[in-house]
C-alpha cells in the first residue's frame, strides 16, 4: 500500500479563481494509496515547499504529486525539494492544473471535477514510478566555431583565452566575413581593415584556436557537451605546408576576369587566388569551377612557376571529424542584390549598386583604390541618390522588418562621399532615420547638418536612365509633399539584410531553429539571445538577424561566456528519461528478438547492437542496446518494438496505462 | 475553334479599329469569337468609385450571360474590363456572401469558373503557335511596346513575373519580325482618365511615354488598351504642347501589328481611324 502525498496549490488566484481547491485536496484525500492531502496559496513558495517537506518526513510518504502549473515550469523546484527530504526526486510527479484546467476552463463544478480527474491520474502514476538518478556525461572541453566574420572572430578569440581549444571554420578561403569588406565604419569612421585585420593575425597565431578555411560542416551528431562534427575540408589544390604564400601563381594565372567576390563584382580576381592583400590565411586556392585545367584539362601555369611546388591539382577534399562539446554559429548575412529590384532596374544599370557596392568605392583597399568612381565609365559622380529602406520593411518584397543597420551606413556613405567629392551633391530617401545607439543619432545629424546632404522623406518609386543619366522618379513627402524626379549619375541601395542562401539546411542539419527569413532563432528573445533551443549550440553576430559590429561583437562575447560556463564543468548531468531493453531470467534473457527495427526508427542513432554470452563466452542472442548518453526519451523506439521490449524510464507503459485506467475506471 | 468575346463599350466606338483588327486575325487564324448575347458596360471606373456592389454585378451580369451561353472561355481585348471581370470573378471566388447577394440581384447561381483572357493571353495562347506560318509581311521597325498599368497589375492577381519590365507583348513582336526596343517606360500611368477632367495631366504623362520611345528610336508605339491609345493618340496635341515639339510617332494596337504582318490591308487592320497618321512606309517595308 502507496503512502502519496497530495499538495495542491491555488498559484494565487490562477487556479482558485476557477478550481475549487479544497474540494480537490477533500476527494484527492480519500484516493486509495493517498496518506495525505491539503492545499495551499502558493506551493512553491518557502513555506509551500516546507510543507512537502515536513509531510514527506512526517508521514513516511512515498511519492509525491504537486497540482499545480505545468511541469515545464516547476518540476524541477518540487524534485528538488523531495529530494532534500530524502525522496527520490523521481517519485514526485506533478498535476498540472493551470494550463490543462483553471486557465482554459469557467468557474464551475465540472472545472473543480475535471481537476480531480487530473490529480487521480497522477496518483496511479506514482504509484508505480521507480526511483531513478541522473545520468552523468563527460564534457568535451572544445568548441566548434562555424563562420569566420567577426562573430566568429570574436568568440573564438574569447573561448581561447579562457583556455579551451577552439576550432574555427570558415567557407571562404580567408576569415574576415563582411567587416572585411567595409572602408570606414560609424558611428566613429574608423578603418574597418585597421581594426580587424590584427584580430584575424591572432586568430592564425593563437595556440587554441585550429583553423580551417575553405571547409563547411558536413553533419553534426551528438548532444551536449559530447558533439561529433564532420568538416568538409574543400581541396585548396595547394599544399598548405609547401606554399610561402608568395603570390607569384596569382600574378600568372592567365584566368583573370573572374568577378571578385571580395570586391562585390567591381573588380577581377584570378583562378588561383587570395581574396584580398590582408587575407588569413594568406596562401592561395584554386577556384575549380574557373580554372582553365580544371575546366579544359591544359594550362597549369601555377604549377610551372611556384617556386616551391606546392600546387596539387589531385588534392581531394577531406572530411575531418571532429568530438566538440559546444557549437557557435557565427555564418553572418547577407544583403539582396540589385537584380531583386524591378523598380530600380532588375540589375541591368551599372551605376545602380548596392552598399556593400559603394563600401569598395570607397576603401582605400577597393578597386578605385578609395576614389569614388562609377561603375559604367569610371567617372566621379557629381550627383549621388542613396536609398533607404531598399527592400527592408516592405511585405511585398517579403521582408517586413527593419534591417536595422542601414540608416546608419547609408549616412556613413553619403558623409564618406561628401568628404571624397566636395563639390558633389547628394541626397537620401529614407522613411525615417533609425539611429537609437551610442552616438548613432548624432552622427546621422552630422550628415545633415555639417555634411550637407540632402535628406528626402519619402520612397523611390522608379529609376531609369535617360542620356546616360539615371533619372529617379520619387516622392518628398514633407513640406508640400510633391513627386520629385532626380537627375543623378550613381544610385546606392541599401538594400536588405537577408540570411545567408543555404542558411535553412545548415539549421536542418544541427536542429536548431529559424525564423520565417531564415534567420536563426534565439532560445528567448529577450532572457536566451545568445542560446538556440538545441542545449549546447549557441548563436553570435548576424546569423540571428542583420546587427552592427558593437552587437554582433557582445553577443559573440555573451556565447563564449556561454561555452566557458558550460566548460567550467567536468560532467554534467542528464534526466534519466531514456529507453532500456527488457532483461529477464534465462533461457530468455530478454524478450528483445533482435529485429532492430528500433534502431532503424531511432531519430538520434542510439540504439546499438550487444551479445549476450554465456560463461565460455559464446554468444547466446543479440539484442539491441540503448546508449543513454545519445538517447533523448523521445519514445519513438517504445511505439516500434513489436514485442513491447522496450520501455521508457520514468514514462514506462505501466505508468502510462496506469493513468488512462485511473480516467476511465471512474 | 470557338471562343467568347466581350467587347465592352470601348471596341464598339473610339476603338473600333481594335475591335476591326482582332476579327480580322481571329479569322485568319480560323479562331470564331462569338459575343456576349445582350452584354453590358462593366462599370469602368465610374462603378467602382462610387458602389462597390454595382461595380461587382455589372461585370458578374456579363459572366453570367456568358456561363449561360455555354463559354468556357472568353476574350476581353479591353485592358479595364479585363481587369473589372477578372477582380469580380476573384472577388465573388472569395466572398461568399457578396456572392449569394449578388447570385440574388441576378437571379442566376454563377459557377464562376470561366477561364478570362486578355488580348495579350488570348494571342499567346490562340495565335502565337500559329504565326510563324501565318506571317507573310515581316515588319522589320523598330517598335516600343507599352503595357500601360492593367495590363500587368494587380500584380497579386496577374501574378506577372516581371511586373516592372514585362515582356510578353516584345517577345509577340518579335515574332512579327519587329525589334522591340529596351525602354523604361513600359508600364508607366498614361494619365487614364484625366484626358476628360484634366488633359494637360495626360499630356504631361503621356508626352513622358512618347518621348522615351521616340528618343530610343521606336517608329512605332504598340498598345493593347483603349485607353492608352486614346491618350498616346487622340491628346497628341496636349502631348506635343507639354513637349514643346511635334512628334508624327504612330499607335498602333499590337492587333493591328499582326494583321499587318498576316498581309491584311490598313483598311482591314483599322489603320485609317487613328488621329496620328499610320504611315506605311513607316511601319513596314
Ligand atoms: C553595406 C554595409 C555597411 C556596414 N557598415 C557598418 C559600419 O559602418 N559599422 C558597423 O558597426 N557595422 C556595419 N555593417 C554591419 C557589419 O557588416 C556586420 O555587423 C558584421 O559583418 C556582422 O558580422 P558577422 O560575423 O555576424 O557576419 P559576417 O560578416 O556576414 O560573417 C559571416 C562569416 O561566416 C562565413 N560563413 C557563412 N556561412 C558559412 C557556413 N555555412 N560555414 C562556414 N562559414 C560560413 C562567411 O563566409 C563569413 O566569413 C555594415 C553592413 C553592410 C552590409
Ligand atoms: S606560387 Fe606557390 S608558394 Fe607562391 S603563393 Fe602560389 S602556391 Fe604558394
Ligand atoms: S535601418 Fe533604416 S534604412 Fe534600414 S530598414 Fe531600418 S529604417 Fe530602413
Amino acid at each position: 500500500m502507496s503512502k502519496i502525498g497530495v499538495f495542491i496549490c491555488h498559484c494565487g488566484e490562477n487556479i482558485s479563481a476557477t478550481v475549487n481547491c479544497g474540494k480537490v485536496a477533500e476527494v484527492a484525500g480519500k484516493l486509495e494509496g493517498v496518506a495525505y492531502s491539503t492545499d495551499y496559496k502558493y506551493m512553491c513558495s518557502d513555506p509551500g515547499q516546507t510543507i512537502i517537506k515536513q509531510m514527506i518526513k512526517e508521514k513516511g510518504l512515498d511519492g509525491v504529486v504537486v497540482a499545480a502549473c505545468s511541469p515545464r515550469m516547476h518540476e524541477p523546484t518540487f524534485r528538488k525539494a523531495c529530494s532534500e527530504a530524502g525522496l527520490n526526486p523521481y517519485l514526485c510527479e506533478m498535476a498540472n492544473l493551470r494550463e490543462h484546467c483553471s486557465w482554459v476552463h469557467d468557474k464551475s463544478d465540472a472545472t473543480t471535477q475535471k481537476a480531480i480527474d487530473i490529480v487521480r491520474t497522477l496518483v496511479e502514476k506514482v504509484k508505480h514510478n521507480k526511483p531513478l538518478s541522473t545520468i552523468k556525461v563527460p564534457v568535451t572541453k572544445k568548441a566548434l566555431v562555424i563562420g569566420g566574420g567577426i562573430a566568429g572572430i570574436q568568440a573564438s578569440l574569447d573561448i581561447a583565452n579562457a583556455g579551451h581549444q577552439v576550432v574555427l571554420v570558415e567557407k571562404e578561403p580567408s576569415i574576415g566575413g563582411h567587416m572585411s569588406q567595409l572602408s570606414e565604419t560609424f558611428p566613429t569612421l574608423d578603418c574597418s581593415q585597421c581594426i580587424l585585420t590584427p584580430r584575424m593575425v591572432e586568430v592564425a597565431q593563437h595556440p587554441n584556436i585550429t583553423l580551417m578555411t575553405y571547409a563547411e560542416l558536413e553533419k553534426l551528431d551528438g548532444f551536449i557537451g559530447n558533439f561529433k562534427a564532420t568538416i568538409r575540408k574543400k581541396a585548396k589544390s595547394i599544399d598548405e605546408k609547401l606554399c610561402t604564400g608568395c603570390g607569384l601563381c596569382t600574378t600568372k594565372c592567365p584566368t583573370k576576369k573572374i568577378p571578385s567576390e571580395f570586391n562585390e563584382g567591381l573588380g577581377f580576381r584570378t583562378a588561383i587566388y587570395v581574396p584580398f592583400p590582408q587575407a588569413v590565411p594568406n596562401k592561395p586556392v584554386i577556384d575549380k569551377l574557373n580554372c582553365q585545367y580544371y575546366l579544359k584539362g591544359k594550362c597549369k601555369v601555377c604549377e610551372k612557376v611556384c617556386p616551391t611546388g606546392a600546387i596539387r591539382f589531385d588534392q581531394e577534399d577531406e572530411l575531418v571529424e571532429l568530438e566538440v562539446g559546444a557549437v557557435v554559429v557565427a555564418t553572418g548575412f547577407n544583403i539582396m542584390t540589385t537584380s531583386e529590384f524591378p523598380e530600380y532596374g532588375y540589375g541591368k544599370y551599372p551605376d545602380v549598386i548596392t552598399g556593400l557596392q559603394f563600401e569598395r568605392l570607397a576603401s582605400a583597399s577597393g578597386p578605385t583604390l578609395g576614389e569614388i568612381r562609377r561603375p559604367s565609365d569610371g567617372k566621379i559622380p557629381e550627383k549621388i541618390v542613396f536609398i533607404a529602406c531598399a527592400g527592408s520593411r516592405d511585405p511585398a518584397k517579403g521582408k517586413p522588418y527593419c534591417s536595422k543597420i542601414c540608416c546608419m551606413y547609408t549616412a556613413k556613405h553619403a558623409m564618406l562621399y561628401q568628404h571624397k567629392v566636395h563639390h558633389g551633391e547628394s541626397y537620401v530617401f529614407y522613411m525615417d532615420i533609425r539611429a537609437a545607439g551610442k552616438n548613432y543619432d548624432e552622427f546621422t545629424r552630422r550628415a545633415i547638418v555639417e555634411d550637407k546632404v540632402n535628406y528626402l522623406r519619402g520612397r523611390v518609386s522608379k529609376v531609369y536612365e535617360e542620356n546616360g543619366k539615371l533619372i529617379v522618379k520619387g516622392v518628398d513627402t514633407l513640406l508640400n509633399a510633391k513627386p520629385v524626379e532626380i537627375e543623378v549619375d550613381m544610385v546606392v541601395l541599401a538594400s536588405a539584410g537577408v540570411a545567408n542562401p543555404g542558411s535553412e539546411e545548415l539549421a536542418q542539419k544541427m536542429h536548431i531553429s529559424y525564423d520565417a527569413y531564415n534567420f536563426f532563432s534565439e532560445a528567448h528573445p529577450k532572457l536566451k539571445p545568445v542560446e538556440t533551443n538545441t542545449a549546447g549550440i549557441y548563436l553570435a553576430g548576424a546569423c540571428q538577424a542583420p546587427k552592427d559590429i558593437p552587437e554582433t561583437v557582445a553577443a559573440a562575447s555573451g556565447a563564449a561566456a556561454k561555452v566557458a560556463i558550460l566548460f567550467s564543468q567536468n560532467e554534467l548531468s542528464r534526466e534519466p528519461v531514456v529507453a532500456v531493453v527488457n532483461r529477464s531470467a534465462p533461457p530468455l534473457y530478454s524478450t528483445c528478438v533482435g529485429c532492430f527495427m528500433c534502431a532503424t526508427a531511432c531519430p538520434y542513432s542510439a540504439i546499438g547492437e550487444e551479445e549476450i554470452k554465456d560463461r565460455k563466452g559464446n554468444v547466446i542472442k543479440k539484442v539491441a542496446k540503448v546508449n543513454p548518453g545519445l538517447c533523448q526519451g523521445c519514445g519513438t523506439c517504445v511505439a516500434f518494438c513489436r514485442s513491447k521490449s522496450i520501455d521508457l524510464d520514468g514514462y514506462t507503459n505501466e505508468q502510462m496505462y496506469s493513468e488512462v485506467m485511473a480516467l476511465l475506471n471512474e | 475553334m470557338k471562343l467568347g468575346f466581350y467587347p465592352g463599350c470601348s471596341l464598339t466606338g473610339s476603338s473600333r479599329e481594335y475591335n476591326e483588327s482582332i476579327l480580322a486575325i481571329s479569322k485568319v487564324a480560323g479562331i470564331e469569337l462569338a459575343e456576349i448575347p445582350d452584354w453590358n458596360c462593366c462599370g469602368a471606373t465610374a462603378a467602382h468609385n462610387l458602389n462597390h456592389e454595382l461595380s461587382v454585378s455589372l461585370p458578374a451580369r456579363n459572366l453570367a450571360l456568358a456561363e449561360l451561353a455555354e463559354m468556357e472561355e472568353l476574350v476581353v481585348p479591353c485592358a479595364a474590363c479585363f481587369n473589372r471581370l477578372v477582380m469580380t470573378q476573384r472577388e465573388l471566388n472569395e466572398n461568399e456572401s457578396l456572392l449569394a447577394i449578388v447570385s440574388e440581384k441576378l437571379q442566376f447561381k454563377l459557377k464562376n469558373n470561366i477561364k478570362i483572357l486578355n488580348v495579350i493571353q488570348f494571342l499567346e495562347k490562340y495565335v502565337l503557335p500559329q504565326l510563324d506560318e501565318l506571317v507573310k509581311k515581316p515588319l522589320n521597325q523598330d517598335v516600343a511596346c507599352y503595357y500601360g498599368c492593367l495590363l500587368v497589375r494587380p500584380q497579386k492577381v496577374m501574378k506577372a513575373d516581371r511586373f516592372e519590365d514585362p515582356m510578353s507583348m516584345d517577345l509577340i513582336m518579335q515574332k512579327l519580325g519587329a525589334k522591340a526596343i529596351d525602354w523604361p517606360f513600359k508600364t508607366e500611368c498614361c494619365g487614364a482618365g484625366f484626358s476628360v477632367s484634366k488633359t494637360e495631366i495626360v499630356g504631361e504623362l503621356s508626352g513622358k511615354i512618347v518621348r522615351n520611345a521616340v528618343d530610343r528610336g521606336a517608329k512605332a508605339i504598340v498598345v493593347a488598351c483603349p485607353m492608352c491609345h486614346s491618350n498616346l493618340d487622340m491628346r497628341r496635341p496636349a502631348i506635343e504642347s507639354y513637349l514643346k515639339r511635334k512628334v508624327d510617332v504612330p499607335v498602333i494596337y499590337i492587333t493591328q501589328a499582326i494583321a499587318l504582318a498576316m498581309g491584311l490591308t490598313p483598311k482591314q487592320a483599322g489603320l485609317q481611324r487613328h488621329f496620328v497618321p499610320v504611315n506605311l512606309s513607316v511601319t513596314q517595308n
